[in-house]
């Protein structure tokens, strides 16, 4: 137990200075506000994947004596709102007008008294389809004969949306070409879910009077949702106030604008009161951002003594029905072509197909580090299976492949600099705490038994922090973030940012970066996010960029503050500022380090009434923008240790050791919370979590009853470890942490699946691995899931 | 109808409609907003309270199931400005982190350690497993209950000890 003489003023274990209210039940979610005269909205969503809209009677639904309102997309189309801009330079139906494309697309929006009235309404509303044949499967969407879904798109004629190459294709295909060895494997990384606990919601209210539109929203990226509103709606933007409360988990999940925000804040504009619309269950699986569905065939060549030389990979990305995805603008992949992964190889090539299907738009979520988390999965389940080819021990293999520290800063085949890192001594460590080469020896015995245990081992590098202005924008937007910090007269401070908590404790940590930088203690540093009325512009939480540009803003930002606080300490003190020198919470006369003042008297001094040195303006408030200059590369090893029962294919994931280098580490306890979420993340994908549909495009898995989610029960109690290699870029040297565990543990686990069907002559199988499947595979007929 | 419900000791009396849900009732009537909602199919546990000491769903249970019942919500766990040992050991133990399922966790850990003050890990486990955290991988969940058990309050001591 942290008690307050232990506190760090500074990086270390700190306890949450935002759990106080959590503890208590007063965290304030979307669904907590409540404004006088509020009135409640709810959509009407298709039955059917696919249909032409015939007509929608809306007649029997306004008779009911608590509706105040019914908005479809005809109505829309007046205000020119029917259709929105998403993320990816696509449109998407905010209420559908001609067409509906995927199941629970959003086709009318009810305004009632309460809740339970809105929900009566949607039953009254008479829709009549014409039901369209339906394209579910992302390998036949690009078939002949499939149906067109985006017949709404001006020349486009097939459901392709893009082609995007990395990497060199004539000199991998060359390396491929005169490889001893060469191994293929087709893999599906199956559509999943971040379902985070707090389904998406907004609260908007326009003040017919200012003209004000003030927005409570479930946003992960409160001040880029602001600029698309102005963009969409042709509001004002100072005219847009933004506020994301708590936010109740988001894992990328609450980065898009949905319909159900734009049907708020036209529900809100049409009656002219405030109007919360808060999804269900069922609304947020079926229709809001899902992740992954990348269909992989991928190739690693080798020499015969386990050099691996070449990898490369086809890919067909399925996007759903709208190009909802939430990329850099040039990377409509995200950063996949970071799959050539940990690994000094000779050539890489990727080719990445885009393309429409019947389904819920979106691409991008549930922690995938833009994409990442499919790079990943494919390279680490390829050197799984070049182990298996080479009859190598798949934890020798890496070592032998992996980057060494004195490559580093390292040019990836595909253009990444990767900063920095000691791969083999990080793997070295989870292979000695997991006791690697006892477990073989435990795995060997129970084998003769007939038991199935099988260990995992994977390594993975993120490419985090996003990004560079030059290279990396959404919607034209600059992926920069700013950090304002005002220090009040006692010397107690202020910090606004630009981004956005679901639950990593911003709140703590960075006003921990601004304790270690200036020595005010954290509990005197009040943390303002989700604001854009009281914060600095920024692109937002996802994609494990707070730390590295957020964190590197607080960080400079906090050293204006210091180089100021110098200035009026040589006014204070009477000395010249180069006379100065700074040790933690205070600026002292060098050779004499009695003669001093503290960060605090010179507050209260810098806003006092002592003469300041000409030019130097009173305060030493400081506000900046950061541009990060490079990614950062966390990277980490894993050892997986599952059994799997014999007779019924259960698989049970006995130990889990994570060994996670995510540099300067600013507070322990927060990153293995993070790593720890991850790794649930992992057992959630390996053994259970899938978005599925049939023929028809109807959605299997559309509530919690179908949709499975680890509990307690399936985890087991993580081991976690760190080595500690700064970034050298970043300004406190730390890398961002918040997806490394969701991106590295899933191929970990099903290397430990496919180690422990080894007696089986499994080669590979894909996630999820249910018992139905296990056993499937343990009968030679492991197929994709969908 | 009328529906009386006692919240935390202290009776509530709303009209409201038969199928209003307890977990709306206390969130929209009462303004009890620590009781959150996850799911309709009682899988996710986000809505955990308990009624006459035993957690329920409250996503599943009518306001009016609950009339003639003592609910705890988490706004009752702190009493007189001393939190339950379960709030102290969560956050020490970092047992939460965007804090949504939290409320529904503790007040099962509550129940939990009300009927066995030393629980094994698996235990734990086995308690809060009707809910989904998507946050903290469970394990620090599993310290902080822990916490608690091992640093009881004076009056929960000694309220075991009459029960003994």
């Amino acid at each position: 137990m942290a008690t307050t003489e232990e506190r760090p003023i500074g990086f270390g274990r700190l306890t949450r200075k935002e759990d106080a209210r959590f503890i208590r039940g007063q965290g304030k979610y979307v669904d907590d506000v409540k404004l006088p005269g509020m009135l409640h909205g709810a959509i009407l969503r298709s039955p059917v994947a696919h249909a032409r809209i015939v007509s929608i009677d809306t007649s029997a639904a306004l008779q009911h004596p608590k509706v105040h309102a019914v908005i479809t997309g005809k109505d829309l189309e007046g205000l020119n709102l029917a259709w929105m801009p998403t993320l990816s330079y696509d449109t998407q139906a905010v209420l559908a007008t001609d067409k509906v494309r995927f199941q629970g697309q959003e086709v009318a929006f009810v305004i009632a008294d309460d809740r339970y009235s809105a929900r009566d309404a949607l039953e009254l509303i008479d829709v009549v389809y014409d039901t369209l044949p339906a394209v579910v499967n992302a390998r036949k969407a690009l078939d002949p004969d499939a149906p067109l879904i985006r017949d709404d798109k001006e020349g486009q004629t097939d459901n392709h949306i893009f082609d995007w190459e990395s990497g060199d294709k004539a000199a991998a295909d060359e390396v491929f070409a005169r490889a001893d060895v060469v191994v293929e494997q087709d893999m599906l990384y199956p559509r999943s879910h971040p379902a985070p606990m707090e389904t998406c919601g907004a609260v908007a209210d326009m003040d017919k009077v200012s003209g004000k539109l003030t927005l409570w929203c479930t946003s992960q990226a409160p001040h880029a949702h602001r600029t698309v509103y102005a963009l969409v709606a042709g509001l004002p933007e100072h005219k847009i106030r933004v506020i994301s409360p708590d936010v109740g988990g988001g894992f990328g999940g609450k980065v898009p604008v949905y319909p159900g925000y734009v049907c708020a804040i036209v529900g809100s504009i049409v009656t002219g009161k405030p109007v919360k619309w808060v999804e269900d269950r069922s609304e947020n699986l079926m229709s809001t951002g899902f992740a992954r569905d990348y269909v992989m065939r991928g190739g690693i060549a080798a020499t015969r003594d386990g050099k691996i030389t070449g990898i490369r990979v086809d890919v067909i990305a399925d996007h759903g029905a709208f190009n909802g995805t939430a990329q850099p603008t040039k990377y409509p992949a995200g950063f996949f072509n970071v799959f050539t992964g940990s690994y000094d190889i000779e050539a890489a090539h990727c080719k990445v197909t885009g393309v429409y299907t019947n389904k819920a738009p979106g691409g991008v979520a549930y922690a995938c580090s833009f994409r990442v988390t499919e790079a990943v999965y494919l390279v680490e389940r390829m050197v799984d299976c070049l182990a298996d080819e080479l009859g190598m021990d798949p934890a020798e293999l890496r070592l032998k492949n992996l980057l060494r520290p004195e490559q580093f800063p390292y040019e990836c085949k595909t253009g990444w600099v990767y900063d920095s890192g000691d791969y083999a001594n990080t793997l070295r460590k989870a292979m000695e705490i997991a006791g690697y080469d006892e477990l073989r020896r435990e795995q060997a015995e129970r084998r003769e038994r007939g038991e199935l245990m099988g260990i995992g081992v994977g390594f993975f590098t993120e490419a985090v922090g996003a990004g560079p202005r030059k290279h990396m924008d959404i919607l034209g937007l600059g992926m920069n973030d700013g950090a304002e910090l005002r220090v009040h007269p006692t010397g107690k401070a202020r910090l606004g940012l630009s981004v956005q908590t679901q639950g990593q404790g911003h709140e703590t940590t960075f006003a921990q970066i601004v304790a270690e930088e200036l020595g005010i203690p954290p509990e005197d540093i009040d943390v303002i996010h989700g604001d854009t009325d009281t914060t600095p512009y920024g692109l937002g939480t996802y994609g494990s960029r707070s730390t590295p540009v957020s964190g590197a803003a607080t960080a400079l930002v906090a050293r204006k503050v210091r180089d100021r606080a110098r200035i009026v300490a040589s006014a204070m003190l009477e000395v010249a500022p180069e006379d100065l020198e700074w040790e933690k919470g205070r600026w002292f006369v060098k050779g004499d380090p009695e003669k001093g003042a503290t960060i605090q008297e010179i507050a209260m001094a810098a806003h006092g009434a002592i003469e300041l040195p000409e030019g130097i303006e009173g305060g030493l408030d400081a506000e900046t923008v950061y541009d990060p200059p490079n990614l950062t590369f966390p990277f980490g090893a894993y050892v997986c240790v599952v059994d799997i029962d014999p007779a019924t294919a259960k698989v049970k994931v006995r130990r889990f050791v994570a060994v996670d280098d995510c540099g300067t580490r600013i507070n322990p306890m927060i990153i293995e919370g993070q790593v720890h979420r991850g790794l649930t993340d992992g057992v959630g994908m390996a053994l259970m979590e899938i978005i599925a549909f049939d023929d028809d495009g109807n959605c299997l898995n559309g509530s919690l009853m179908d949709y499975l989610i680890p509990t307690a029960l399936e985890v087991p109690d993580w081991e976690t470890d760190c080595t500690v290699t700064p970034s050298p870029h970043h300004p406190i040297g730390a890398k961002g942490v918040g997806e490394s565990a969701t991106v590295g543990s899933p191929p970990t686990i099903v290397n430990a699946i496919v180690d422990a069907l080894e007696p089986y002559g499994v080669r590979h199988m894909d996630m999820p691995c249910t018992p139905s499947r296990v056993w499937e595979a343990m009968q030679g007929k492991a197929a994709p899931p969908q | 109808m009328q529906v009386t419900v006692s919240v935390n000791g202290e009776e509530h009396t709303r009209d409201v409609e038969p199928r209003m849900l307890l977990v709306h009732f206390l969130r929209d009537e009462l303004g009890m907003t620590g009781t959150h909602w996850g799911c309709d199919t009682s899988n996710c546990g986000t809505c955990v309270v308990l009624m006459d000491g035993e957690p329920v769903k409250s996503c599943t249970l009518l306001a009016a199931t609950a009339a003639g019942h003592e609910v705890t919500t988490v706004e009752g766990l702190e009493v007189d400005g001393q939190l339950d040992p379960v709030q102290q050991g969560f956050t020490e133990m970092h047992g939460l982190q965007c804090g949504f399922c939290t409320p529904g966790m503790m007040l099962t850990a509550r129940a939990l350690l009300n009927r066995n003050p030393n629980p094994s890990d698996e235990e734990i486990r086995e308690a809060i497993s009707g809910q989904i955290c998507r946050c903290t991988g469970y394990a620090t969940i599993v310290r902080s209950i822990r916490w608690a058990a091992e640093h009881p309050a004076p009056a929960q001591q000694s309220s075991e000890e009459v029960t003994a």
